[in-house]
């Protein structure tokens, strides 16, 4: 008769840490005490079906064990023993993790059955719920706390070889309207050294994806290609030399090279940070690049304070949000451009006490009139503005180009902004953020303004990432107030 | 095809749990989202196929089928009938696993179903936090007390 065995815990880590040391089949001496050493036969990967791995216990006991079943989707591993010097017969074992979702906790389940020599039933039995099974829970709480698994990750030995992950993208194989987003299959390779493997919950979507869509800039998008800056979700593994990130560690992140419109995407570890738990994955999504940008136009080019009149084109979007409501805080007075009256309600919300709605962008006059000119403009729509926003100016008034949504800027000459001293700047954000340390101390500047209250996260739309085309449609119909994310 | 997943760990044994939620025609006693349920056509509530109708807190009228039942798996599987949340081909799963290493079990309650397009994330968090998540802080507040 068939001895079955089954042990069960909770382990108080993410999942994806736990599979993560589980799902390689040759690491068990590294963690489990009972294990002197262990390698696998004929070369081959750890986690190739079918492989065995050799090990020898403690009590000099030798093992060789076949790997039958290897899912990353159900977090599942089964196997069995090939030969052993213990008295364990057609033994065949399932380690099976699944999510405790209401505490980022993994239960485990480990189960086997078996048969012994007469007798033997017992003392086997209890060997392997023990010594085994009770004993390696043990040990792998003890190897996760002392942060066993990120030592053997990062110092310099290869991370054991894993699987490509599958996932969904929305890809552009050629330029042209919202239309041309197509949902297609993708995967993710093992991550690289110095790369992240990261499992996407949410997706920012900005207007440079738009120009980028519409081929503006074809040396940053080759076809075919997938859009998006940036997104929000949780590391699955980390490549060698990866040190600070853990399997399981919520986290953002920020590149100059596009690609995050998908559901698993290895990126630099220098692009990511860690996301504070008060941070949700879409308010993430929603505000890393345009909390960033407005940090960067109020601190670095704006220097925005009390009494700053500081003119905010497209005051309802996602940009603008984020800017009227921080420059509020900050003492400026905050005037806005807006489209429509229920935009103006939107802007005036978020602290745009000024909101002017017009939709052929006229407002020069009014800014002149009511306010003397505007010390600072921040202004996503390009050429249709460009002679208002040279007018509505103050004397060393300055004008920051931040996007074209209107159309390509035509030149401005240097005669325009001597007459009133204006300076122009025209920013790449990600050149405000190079450094990983620059990210970092951007990144915690907003998580810190969302918490405290003195930034607030701007309504979010949300689409699923194979609707991308209607996210797209979306934004550029000046239909939408805050910010557009799609749902991984 | 959407999916709700959620689960959760309560202080209590499985077959303690189970005898509390085994019941189709019990959600009342242990779930604070529903007023009352019957089962329909005098069958006994552990009889596959039994059909109990029910009213949620805020009014909403509700018909099920228990389609599966197994004190074995301390595990029941049931579809919605008619109920006013606009959901097709709705299947739900709510299952216990004993966790051996103390008096206490892993609970896991699942959902597959369509819907109309833009109302995924809202029934998500419907169905994940309100009913799913709603239940299993029930059951570990109840647990906990004891």
């Amino acid at each position: 008769m068939l001895q079955r065995v089954v042990r069960s815990t909770v382990i108080d880590a993410p999942i994806e840490r736990v599979w993560a040391v589980l799902r390689d089949f040759n690491s068990h001496h590294l963690w489990h005490d009972v294990v002197a050493e262990s390698r696998i036969e004929g070369g081959e990967r750890s986690d190739q079906v079918g492989c065995v791995r050799s090990f020898t216990l403690n009590d000099g006991h030798r093992i060789r064990e076949q790997l039958l079943t290897l899912d990353d989707g159900e977090h599942r591993s089964t196997y069995c023993i090939v030969e052993a010097t213990v008295a364990l017969q057609r033994y065949v074992a399932t380690v099976t993790l699944k999510p405790v979702t209401d505490g980022n906790r993994t239960f485990w389940h480990w189960e086997s059955t078996f048969a012994t020599p007469p007798g033997e039933e017992r003392a086997l039995a209890q060997m392997v719920a023990r010594d085994v099974y009770e004993a390696g829970f043990a040990n792998l709480r003890r190897y996760l706390a002392r942060g066993g698994d990120l030592r053997d990750a990062s110092g310099g030995r290869a991370m054991p070889a894993s699987l490509p992950l599958p996932g969904r993208r929305a890809v552009v194989r050629r330029y042209g309207g919202p239309e041309v987003l197509e949902a297609d299959d993708a995967e993710a390779p093992a991550p690289a050294a110095g790369e992240v493997r990261i499992r996407q919950r949410a997706v920012g979507v900005n207007y440079f994806d738009v120009y980028l869509r519409r081929g503006w800039i074809p040396a940053l998008l080759p076809l075919p290609g997938v859009l998006g800056m940036e997104a929000a979700g949780s590391v699955v593994d980390v490549g060698p030399g990866v040190g600070g990130l853990l399997p399981g560690d919520r986290v953002a992140y920020l590149g100059a090279v596009p690609g995050a419109y998908c559901s698993v995407r290895n990126v630099p570890a220098a692009w990511v940070v860690r996301l504070p738990p008060e941070i949700d994955d879409d308010v993430a999504a929603a505000t890393l690049l345009k909390g960033i940008t407005a940090d960067v136009v109020l601190r670095d080019l704006g220097r925005v304070g009390a009494g700053t009149r500081i003119l905010v084109h497209a005051a309802a979007g996602g940009v603008g949000l984020l800017v009227c409501s921080w420059a509020s805080r900050l003492g400026a007075t905050v005037i806005g451009t807006v489209s429509s009256e229920e935009k103006a309600r939107v802007a005036r919300a978020y602290g745009c006490e000024h909101p002017i709605v017009t939709r052929e962008h006229r407002f020069a006059d009014t800014v002149q009139r009511q306010f003397d000119g505007a010390d600072v403009v921040v202004d996503g729509i390009g050429d249709a503005a460009r002679d208002e926003n040279l007018a509505a100016l103050a004397r060393r008034g300055h004008w920051i180009s931040l996007g074209q949504a209107s159309g390509a800027l035509r030149p401005i000459a240097s005669d325009e902004l001597v007459a009133k001293s204006i300076t122009f700047s025209r920013p790449a954000v990600f050149d405000y953020v190079a450094s990983h340390a620059s990210l970092a101390e951007r990144a915690r500047r907003v998580w810190d303004a969302l918490a405290d209250g003195t930034l607030r996260a701007p309504p979010i739309e949300r689409h699923a990432l194979g609707a991308a085309a209607e996210a797209h449609a979306r934004l550029e119909s000046r239909r939408t107030t805050g910010a557009l994310v799609l749902v991984a | 095809m959407i999916r709700v997943y959620v689960s959760s760990v309560i202080d209590a044994s499985a077959d303690t749990v189970w005898s509390r939620i085994r019941d189709f025609n019990a959600m009342p006693q242990w779930h604070p989202g529903i007023a009352d349920s019957r089962i329909e056509n005098g069958d006994a509530s552990d009889r596959v196929g039994c059909i109990r109708h029910f009213h949620t807190r805020d009014g909403g009228r509700i018909r099920e089928r228990l389609l599966a039942l197994s004190d074995y798996d301390y595990q029941c599987v049931y579809e919605i009938l008619e109920s006013p949340m606009g959901v097709d081909h709705y299947v739900a799963t709510l299952k216990l696993t004993p966790v051996t290493d103390g008096a206490r079990c892993f609970a896991e309650w699942s959902a597959e179903f369509e819907c109309a397009e833009g109302r995924e994330r809202e029934l998500v968090e419907t169905i994940g936090d309100g009913v799913f998540q709603g239940g299993f802080d029930a059951l570990k507040r109840h647990f906990a007390r004891r």
